[in-house]
């Protein structure tokens, strides 16, 4: 073997033991969640009203609760974002007010979440008056997940070859439909990678649901977008920090549920990405 | 009486930022005219031909003076979608969108407002046949267009072109990435689309210019050297210019 061989072959074994230091890690917590909190999933966790000061009975209200959050979230921030990706990407002149409102989108991101909850409580809930309901929080999660959905889309679109745009406008189409048919079906896989993914995270942060929505305990579904909910990982929280003598079990199942939630959000997302990967004609 | 020119450019100037690309040019071409349009590298030429449909204005940087008719009316007063419609362009690399065969001839006139689609499927075979594509490729209109050859990507995008009914057709250097026997198919093409249509040719290929064109403008450094009827600019060039670069003294 000569020397370019055996570089190669070290810096293939360097990148594949990183890797597995990535993956390992991930693995042993979902089998450590797995291990300790299955035995506590049943059909009536799954499906009743937490009891008897929530050592007992389900968790169904928070599925519930956090189940509408996420799709309360999605309504305003995919639209929101994928619309500002276009402006932003397709029809925004280079100048510097453009470039401000791009650095802020990034600077957004770092923002830790918990200041997104106080704005979200001094805006929409005391200043707009929607109290602590699911309105105010999925709008609070929302605002949260507009800089990643954005920068992702914004990326999707810029990877769309320029040539696809030029074609449609030299076909006499307006930019519009060079947006809507040409741009836009080849930048839904990536737009769809980064709203999951914001979307993951709306579901599992607990600061900014904190003072907008969630109940501590509130044994009962929610009546309208007006309501309080429950929601997994503040009732996670609860469960674990706040009120004594309650089962670890219960902890892990709770967990448990939440990470099944986001992992069945990302096989949505994984089929939706294939079928439409599919469209594109290689 | 001489009839209407289709393109006439008045002192045209074209500038990206402060470098001036296009330098007074005045140009006048008469319908189902083939104009060949050769120079160096960096002549402008093809700065010329984007200037005519407006797609140099794509370019943030972009500012041009002096005016460009169309059928004797100012191209500032026609819309961007109805002047790209009537000066339809080929670029240098085959240009398909990653649909189908079909879908590629069938976008221009979907983004026009043709939904039928009876009538659809008449202009794709149509412009596929005007093309001379449409033997090869009619029994597989639905499969993606990147599986073609680049000669037959590039007669589809002509094809593409005339779907949505162009007065004018450019064509940017249309065969410098095509083999010699593409080459022939396409020139053929536009040698058959004659009668119908303004063409206008950029070429880098003075041998492409001198088959194709009837008459043939010279561009060096932003400037129209000279232009006047292909077989006289090439036999005869009035300017020394011309003949240095035709018999391959430089570029």
């Amino acid at each position: 073997m000569n020397g370019a061989k055996i570089r190669q072959h070290i810096a293939f074994s360097v990148l594949g033991v990183l890797t597995l230091l990535i993956v390992v890690p991930i693995m042993l917590v979902i089998l450590y969640i797995v291990i300790n909190g299955a035995g506590a999933i049943s059909w009536e966790f799954l499906t009743a009203a937490p009891r008897n000061g929530m050592k007992a009975g389900g968790i169904l209200p928070a599925i519930v609760g956090t189940v509408l959050l996420v799709i309360g979230t999605m309504l305003f921030s995919l639209p929101l974002g994928v619309l500002s990706a276009i402006y932003l990407v397709e029809y925004a002149s280079d100048d510097l007010f453009t470039r401000m409102i791009k650095l802020s989108v990034v600077n957004l991101s770092g923002i830790p979440s918990i200041v997104y909850g106080l704005f979200g409580f001094t805006l929409f809930v005391l200043l707009l008056h929607l109290g602590t309901s699911i309105l105010a929080g999925s709008l609070t999660l929302a605002i949260m997940s507009l800089p990643v959905i954005i920068t992702a889309s914004k990326e999707a679109l810029e990877s769309v070859p320029f040539s696809y745009r030029e074609i449609s406008l030299s076909l006499g189409a307006t930019r519009w439909q060079t947006v809507r048919y040409c741009v836009l079906p080849y930048a839904i896989p990536g737009v769809l990678t980064g709203t999951v993914l914001s979307l993951s995270r709306a579901a599992g942060e607990t600061a900014p649901i904190l003072f907008t929505v969630a109940a501590f305990y509130l044994p009962r579904l929610p009546r309208s977008v007006f309501d309080q909910v429950m929601a997994l990982p503040y009732h996670l929280y609860v469960i674990s920090t706040q009120v004594p003598n309650i089962p670890l079990e219960l902890s892990f199942a709770t967990a448990l549920v939440l990470i099944a939630l986001v992992f069945l959000m990302n096989l949505v997302s994984i089929i939706l990405r294939a079928h439409y990967r599919k469209k594109r004609l290689w | 009486m001489v009839s209407e020119p289709v393109i006439k450019t008045v002192d045209l100037n074209c500038f990206f930022g402060s470098l001036q690309v296009l330098k007074s040019v005045n140009i006048a071409i008469p319908h189902s005219e083939i104009l060949g349009i050769i120079g160096p590298a960096n002549s402008g030429k093809t700065t010329f031909l984007r200037a005519l449909n407006r797609l140099n204005c794509l370019h943030r940087t972009y500012s041009q003076t002096g005016r460009i008719l169309l059928d004797g009316c100012d191209i500032g007063k026609i819309s961007d979608n109805l002047l790209r419609k009537k000066i339809g362009i080929i670029f240098a690399l085959p240009q398909v969108l990653p649909v189908s065969i079909f879908g590629n001839v069938a976008y221009g006139p979907k983004v026009h407002g043709t939904t039928d689609k009876a009538t659809v499927s008449r202009i794709v075979e149509e412009a596929l046949k005007r093309a001379y594509l449409w033997e090869e490729v009619k029994d597989r209109l639905n499969e993606p267009a990147v599986q073609l050859s680049g000669g037959q990507q590039q007669r589809l995008c002509i094809a593409r072109t005339l779907a949505v009914e162009p007065e004018v057709i450019l064509y940017d250097e249309p065969c410098s990435g095509l083999d010699p026997i593409s080459t022939a198919k396409v020139e053929d093409a536009m040698l058959k689309l004659k009668a119908s249509y303004t063409q206008i040719l950029v070429t880098n290929n003075t041998k492409q210019a001198s088959r194709v064109s009837e008459r043939c403008a010279f561009f060096l450094m932003g400037e129209l050297v000279e232009i006047g009827p292909t077989k006289a600019l090439f036999t005869n060039p009035k300017d020394k210019r011309t003949d240095d670069y035709i018999t391959g003294r430089f570029g």
